[in-house]
């Protein structure tokens, strides 16, 4: 196994399109990384850059102890499971694994051992003797994993390999890879659009935007304490709610039509003046009686309720909040009402820089 | 509930059908059963008069040696014509596929040869390969070959076979460009990672995912060295020297046209019918059992 270090990695393409633009990352020997980001955001490049597939136009890449800049993909000790599989259609699934291995000069004996040992821990024995065709999606996925443990490689890496599968089993191949990591302990990265995903599988998230990296963390981390507005509004669903607002006393930021927002003023560094956007996830809305019926002891606010959207286990409630849309996530509370009213908890609000959109909060 | 127009007309399918009957009818049909009643007859030089003699052209065609030897040519000819325009093609496509700057340019005029004519192709070739005149045979006498096609059998067969695999390369570079297209990216950057070095690549991957493109251009070239080389044979060599270039077709021009054997003429058309017939059907047998993966 091997960490994989990427020290000011930059793709141009003729033409002048920067899709990476600076990227530096260290996925820690052992650990699964995860690459999140919008579709076009340069994710995907830079993981075929750290596969070989892309040219690097500077910086470097390294695997090990090795700069791969220069170095064949066969060469760089790596295993890629791409997202529509990718496998040998004239081969068997016994062939298709066992082909990296022929390749490689390893003797017959071994090859079998080894594609029975992958085919054991995968559950894809039955069918070692049918083609890719005769098998179904999660089927195919399997043996592309397979064909990548086979190889026990330092690095594995995942193009977006389960959004070609239907919602149910994406659930379980995300199991099945986390319990695979678990076992392997084989340094990996997973390139997913799919923020589930990301938080469920990764020890390390790397948002991505634009082809740049918006914060490097652990997926709580991320979640809790977004290094900005582009995070904070890609992770969590329903997304977190953003007010643009201006501080206007410690601790308070007010939005327009006389809203005032609490926020912990002591977690942040900004001053009275500046204009901020102020977040709050859904989840950390806390809904209450309406003032009228609880005599108005708590600042609470409310607003006109426009959808309620039923998940079962809880609900959505959208409304629109001094002009702007804001949503709420409660699990009991009204199943429809005209108004609702909820209390901002200071400590769960976030301010991000009204110019650059960067987290105001105190470095830990 | 199956959405599909339904026409009470019982005549109209037949009416939709019909120009392309009448058209099959007229030129195929008729043609081939003509030669089929022709090869049982004989005919007088003047055409006056006939006589139906069974299977007798045939048994007399199948005891000359220079049909067989006519056959070997043909058998020769397009085993080399076959291997060589579908060999570069392949090596063409290949390059074509990768991405290079310029490749639109290069594959619009990879192309053109397919539109020139194969009596055109034959005279343009015959030009430059011509004995006292040609380009070529002036580089070859400076290099101490004593090239004369018209009477060296090899040279004329050489010459010939050159003409021919020029003409048919555009068209197999197309398939395989297009059977290349149809490769998926994935597939080859994962042999790549795989560590399979771009000669392994071609053989293990590239190669077996064509053989559906690569057999179906095997049955399309050896139909056209046996018909349609016809107009580069003509213009270049009329079959000769000494008989050397003449092929099958070629062959039933020269007996049934210039030698006046009408009979034994069309019983070689009707043996080259059944040849094409066979390998057609051998096509659409394995078409059908290997095109889908």
């Amino acid at each position: 196994m091997a960490s994989v270090t990427l020290d000011h990695l930059k793709k141009i393409y003729p033409g002048g399109v920067e899709a990476v633009k600076d990227v530096s990352l260290t996925v820690p020997d052992g650990s699964f990384t995860v690459l999140l980001g919008p579709s076009g955001c340069g994710k995907s490049t830079l993981l075929r850059m750290i596969a070989g597939l892309e040219g690097i136009s500077s910086g470097t890449a390294t695997i090990g102890e090795r700069i791969v800049n220069e170095i064949e993909p066969a060469e760089r000790d790596i295993a890629m499971v791409f997202q529509n599989y990718a496998l040998y259609p004239h081969m068997s699934v016994y062939d298709n694994m066992a082909y990296g291995l022929r390749n490689r000069k390893v003797p017959e004996a071994d090859i079998a051992a080894r594609v029975n040992e992958a085919a054991k821990i995968l559950s894809i024995e039955s069918f070692l003797k049918r083609k890719p065709r005769e098998l179904s999606g999660g089927q195919r996925q399997r043996v592309a994993m397979g064909r990548a443990i086979v190889r026990d490689p330092q690095v594995f890496l995942f193009d977006e390999p389960l959004s070609n599968l239907d919602a149910k089993l994406r659930v379980q191949m995300r199991l099945e890879i986390r319990r695979l990591h678990n076992r392997l302990k084989a340094t990996s990265i997973f390139v997913t659009h799919d923020q589930v995903e990301a938080m469920t599988l990764a020890d390390q998230v790397v948002v991505m935007n634009a082809g740049r990296v918006e914060q490097v963390g652990a997926p709580l981390a991320i979640y809790s304490r977004p290094a900005s507005r582009f995070v904070a509004e890609f992770i969590g669903a329903p997304p977190m709610n953003l007010l643009r607002g201006t501080i206007t006393a410690p601790g308070v930021v007010s939005i327009k039509d006389g809203l005032r927002l609490p926020f912990d003023q002591s977690a942040f560094d900004a001053g009275i003046g500046q204009t901020v956007d102020y977040g709050v996830r859904p989840e950390d809305v806390a809904i209450t009686d309406m003032p009228a019926a609880n005599g108005a002891t708590e600042p609470s606010h409310s607003m006109t309720v426009d959808l309620i959207e039923e998940l079962g286990s809880n609900r959505v409630i959208y409304g629109l909040l001094a002009g702007s849309g804001f949503a709420l996530v409660t699990r009991t509370g009204i199943a429809s009402a005209d108004r609702v009213a909820f209390v901002l908890d200071p400590s769960s609000a976030h301010l991000f820089d009204g110019e650059s959109g960067m987290s105001l909060r105190h470095a830990v | 509930m199956e959405k599909r127009a339904i026409f009470d007309n019982k005549l109209l399918p037949y009416a939709l059908l019909l120009p392309q009957i009448l058209i099959t009818l007229v030129f195929f049909y008729w043609p081939a059963s003509q030669a089929v009643w022709q090869s049982f007859l004989i005919e007088d030089a003047f055409g006056t008069s006939s006589e139906f003699v069974w299977l007798d052209n045939y048994r007399d065609l199948l005891s000359k040696p220079d049909y067989y030897a006519s056959m070997l040519t043909t058998a020769w000819f397009s085993a080399v014509v076959t291997f060589l325009a579908m060999a570069i093609a392949l090596l063409l496509a290949s390059m074509a596929n990768k991405q290079i700057s310029g490749r639109n340019a290069y594959r619009t005029l990879l192309v053109w040869p397919y539109a020139v004519a194969p009596a055109l192709a034959g005279v343009l070739w015959l030009f430059m390969l011509q004995p006292s005149l040609g380009v070529l045979s002036k580089l070859l006498r400076a290099n101490g070959v004593d090239w004369n096609p018209l009477l060296n059998s090899n040279h004329a067969l050489i010459m010939v076979v050159l003409a021919a695999t020029w003409k048919q390369i555009s068209y197999n570079f197309l398939f395989f460009l297009a059977g290349l297209q149809a490769i998926p990216r994935s597939v080859i950057e994962a042999a790549a990672i795989d560590g399979a070095r771009p000669m392994r690549r071609f053989w293990t991957i590239i190669f077996p995912l064509l053989s559906p493109t690569t057999f179906y251009l095997l049955v399309v070239n050896i139909v056209y060295v046996f018909f349609e080389t016809f107009g580069i044979i003509d213009a270049m060599t009329s079959g000769g020297p000494a008989r050397t270039t003449t092929t099958l077709v070629y062959k039933v021009y020269q007996d049934g046209k210039l030698g006046g054997d009408l009979g034994g003429s069309a019983a070689q058309s009707v043996i080259l019918m059944a040849i094409v017939i066979g390998l057609t059907a051998i096509q659409f047998r394995f078409v059908e059992r290997r095109v889908n993966y």
